[in-house]
């Protein structure tokens, strides 16, 4: 190393100015924006009401409850969890595939290219946005109050949250299509009804396949906290195991969630696999 | 049914122009057959997946307590909710009053900022805690495996526990308010970009790290000049992406009492104030848009245009 000659900083200074001399705005956006955003963070806290005697309060009887977790235990209610937990499943099953079923037309018309004038396009996608910036929980809510308490208003908020999803989602799907198929169908002398079931089906069909199946996955979680709100399944006991403070079958109950969750996550990932193959999906 | 490749009585034939050649008829009874024979099988396979999904569905519906005709007449409640929802209280529609309509909106705008510092808040400690775990959890730098799999199985239980369910636990701990929400919000966070951001590292590029090492450089200015570089712009990205989606989540946290808009918005769909309902929907639909087209002018400034996701 000390063979090297030491290398002359202000001749390298002149001969790369550029690298020694950022702009002042270059070299100041980025500490800039840290410390815009810590004090956003900062304002935050207070506006919210954090103090650290409020924290380790809380944290303390945090540590009361973890204790009080332990060993899961459902007492006599197992055979009420079990059920529970397949309600759970029900809804989510149910729900996404009601609203695969519906969202799949509409999908078409909100695709370039099978709907190119943007007239019809525009407002479909707009209301596929809508329904996707109002959470399920809210949704499960407004369903209540229109079926009564129960699991079947869970099953229309899934379905209702998943339409605004699915319909994005398959169009896009049918937007990657390939053009060529189509125009084959359309040589040959089919009409636009047999463009959509001959050309763009078989392209699009497995890929809607895997996002259908990825989302009863991601349901099943979904499924499991509208219960809180009073839409049935699992959620439901687990919100009034944790108002009634009853935190052996607390715990229970969390650890049947991630077991269901980490079986169905197994399972389509395989069906997943069998259908589509290696290809990744969403 | 399946059809044959070419099916042409003699007659037919004769008709066609001389350039296509048709193959001798015992030829082509074993291509049709054997068509006809991997069609019938590739159908049956489907039917039989239709018809067990067709049962699984059933039996979902038993479980569910669906009943197919009272769905309909249902349907005609939820359409007939939402004209409720668009009519005020003396009978004229929503938006021939919009002041009437959106009474509340300096209440409503404070709760909304407050559930937008919830989310932002949530997300920045979320963000934190997996920067500073995510080293951890990546094959590449972390310092053994058994402390990676700790790691890994606590993100992966911080992400699959729905965040609603540790504001219920929080709202206990903690009182109600919006602080139950904020840290219900960071655990979450925490797991999913936890997982994320440790995907990222292990995605980089470790020859900078070997340059940065070769010059004599501490563990430390190797993680700052070699791997940071690499990975910083898609951890911005992903917790922007994180920060859109927890606004969303933060809209519902007052449901279970831990602050936000939520709480109002309970209030008035239980208590049957259906214009407030609309009102407040569409307070919340327009702020997600903002912050949806926000975030992503934002992404787009910062990391280009591949950055998204």
């Amino acid at each position: 190393m000390s063979q090297l000659p030491k290398p002359d900083r202000e001749q390298l200074r002149a001969k790369y100015p550029e690298m020694f001399d950022r702009p002042a705005p270059s070299r100041l956006a980025t500490p800039a924006m840290i410390v815009a955003a810590f004090a956003v963070f900062i304002f935050g806290l207070v506006d919210l009401d954090f103090s650290p005697a409020k924290l380790f309060a809380g944290l303390n009887q945090l540590g009361w409850i973890t204790l009080m977790m332990i060993p899961p235990d459902p007492g006599a209610s197992l055979p009420a969890y079990l059920s529970a937990l397949g309600e759970t499943l029900s809804i989510a099953l149910l729900g996404t595939t009601i609203a695969a079923v519906v969202a799949l037309p509409f999908s078409l018309l909100a695709a370039r290219n099978v709907i190119p004038s943007g007239w019809l396009r525009f407002p479909v996608r707009r209301a596929f946005d809508s329904i996707r910036g109002v959470d399920t929980l809210i949704w499960a809510l407004v369903w209540i109050n229109v079926v009564g308490l129960g699991p079947f208003a869970g099953v229309l908020a899934i379905a209702l949250s998943d339409f605004g999803a699915f319909g994005k989602l398959f169009s896009e799907a049918i937007e990657a299509a390939d053009r060529k198929q189509v125009e084959g169908i359309r040589a040959s002398g089919g009409n636009a009804l047999h463009e959509i079931r001959f050309g763009l089906m078989p392209q699009v069909l497995p890929v809607i396949a895997g996002q259908v199946l990825y989302f009863i996955e991601s349901n099943t979680r979904s499924a499991t906290i509208i219960g809180i709100v009073g839409a049935g399944g699992i959620g439901l006991q687990l919100a009034e195991q944790i108002r009634v403070l009853e935190w052996q079958k607390v715990s229970f109950l969390i650890l049947m969630i991630l077991v269901a969750v980490a079986a169905i996550d197994w399972i389509s990932g395989k069906l997943r696999f069998a259908i589509i193959g290696q290809r990744a999906v969403a | 049914m399946a059809r044959p490749f070419f099916e042409f009585g003699p007659g037919q034939n004769a008709a066609m122009t001389s350039a296509v050649s048709i193959l001798p008829g015992a030829q082509l009874a074993v291509l049709n057959a054997a068509y006809r024979a991997a069609v019938a099988r590739k159908r049956l396979r489907l039917a039989l997946a239709a018809a067990a999904f067709l049962a699984a569905l059933v039996v979902a519906a038993l479980g569910a307590e669906v009943n197919l005709r009272t769905l309909f007449t249902y349907f005609g409640n939820f359409i007939s909710y939402f004209d409720r929802i668009l009519t005020l209280e003396d009978g004229t529609r929503v938006w021939s009053n919009p002041a009437e309509w959106f009474w509340g909106w300096r209440k409503w705008l404070w709760m909304l900022a407050e559930t937008i510092l919830i989310s932002y808040v949530g997300t920045m400690i979320g963000a934190v805690l997996a920067f500073a775990l995510n080293f951890f959890a990546a094959q590449n730098t972390s310092p053994a495996p058994w402390l990676r799999f700790v790691i890994r199985r606590l993100l992966e239980f911080a992400r699959t526990v729905p965040g609603i369910v540790f504001a219920l636990i929080f709202v206990i701990a903690f009182g109600l308010g919006p602080m139950a929400g904020v840290l219900a919000i960071a655990i979450h966070s925490t797991g999913a970009l936890g997982k994320l951001f440790s995907e990222i590292v292990e995605n980089a590029d470790m020859k900078p790290v070997e340059g940065v090492r070769s010059t004599g450089a501490s563990w430390l200015s190797c993680m700052r000049f070699a791997v940071l570089p690499q990975v910083a712009a898609g951890y911005a990205s992903y917790a922007l992406l994180r920060f859109e989606i927890n606004v969303r989540e933060a809209s519902v946290m007052g449901f279970v009492g831990a602050g936000g808009i939520g709480q109002e918005l309970v209030v008035a769909i239980r208590k049957f104030y259906y214009s407030d309902v609309s009102a407040i929907l569409v307070t919340i639909i327009v702020t997600v848009f903002i912050i949806d087209i926000a975030t992503g002018w934002l992404r787009g400034r910062l990391f280009g245009g591949d950055a998204r996701a």
